[in-house]
């Protein structure tokens, strides 16, 4: 049963990924996007990984994703005001994607990791309760920096976004 | 599953990523691509983690947590990124009327 839902997530997550880049409106963009977050949700979940999981729901697809979407709805983006590449620059960057997925790909093909497996389904190591205990002990430090991060984000998104006076005057 | 399966799924995650912000012209897409090759990295941390644990079963039982809260500070990263990077969209529509990353040609000068 594992290899379907694998296969099954796989070709979702592939599929909705090209959508997603292909996609002439940006709307349409944005909903492909998290339609390829919920398969990498999927792949965490058969990885036995519910914690992000459930993270990647809420602050991928619930958050980010919905503040993309206050954006493009901001700015009235649509099909006719996209803007477009000519079809050389196209052809020459989809040419560049593919020769990096090649070399990757052979460059991995034989790497001792042939025989290795990953845990699906099974291990408790991406369990709340595992990597809580974790976050709060060993990462306890990192995860206060974080937070200033957050909190710099927060003030550098505000002094960003306002408008300047002196501008709106003149 | 085979960690090979893994990685060559996060690989063409990964370049498809990558091949939208070689060919977009949109800085909201461009930045969607981004997070989508942030995602294909958090995918394979994951595999990897619990093809570490499977090894390493015996020795530790909570070998591999590490990977999985590498992934967790990476999603926060991103979330952090994320508030600013359109900030600065936003910022620049209001000035240029437009996303296209073409008219940011005139940072150079």
């Amino acid at each position: 049963m594992t290899p379907y839902i694998f296969w099954f997530l796989s070709v979702w997550a592939l599929f909705s990924a090209l959508m997603m880049v292909t996609s002439r409106n940006p709307v349409y963009s944005v909903l492909w996007l998290i339609s390829t977050f919920f398969a990498i949700s999927g792949h965490y979940i058969l990885l036995n990984a519910q914690f992000l999981a459930v993270v990647n729901i809420i602050v991928y697809a619930g958050a980010i994703m919905v503040l993309f979407l206050f954006v493009i709805m901001l700015m009235n983006l649509n099909k006719e005001t996209e803007p477009q590449k000519n079809r050389w620059l196209k052809l020459v960057g989809a040419l560049a994607g593919g020769c990096l997925l090649l070399v990757l790909v052979a460059a991995l093909t034989d790497a001792e990791l042939k025989s290795q497996q990953a845990m699906v389904g099974a291990g408790s190591i991406g369990l709340i309760k595992v990597l809580g205990k974790e976050l709060f002990t060993r990462y306890v430090v990192p995860f206060e920096i974080s937070s200033l991060l957050f909190l710099s984000a927060m003030v550098g998104a505000a002094v960003i976004g306002k408008k300047e006076i002196t501008h709106q005057n003149s | 599953m085979p960690i090979n399966y893994y990685l060559f799924l996060s690989l063409a995650l990964f370049t498809i990523g990558m091949v939208g912000v070689l060919t977009r012209r949109n800085a909201i897409i461009i930045f969607m691509c981004i997070e989508l090759m942030l995602n294909a990295v958090n995918l394979l941390l994951v595999a990897f983690s619990k093809m570490h644990h499977l090894k390493n079963l015996a020795l530790n039982a909570s070998v591999g947590t590490d990977g999985q809260l590498f992934v967790f500070f990476i999603m926060v990263v991103a979330a952090a990124e994320v508030s600013v990077g359109l900030a600065i969209i936003v910022m620049m529509y209001r000035n240029i009327h437009s996303v296209d990353i073409q008219f940011l040609n005139r940072l150079k000068h």
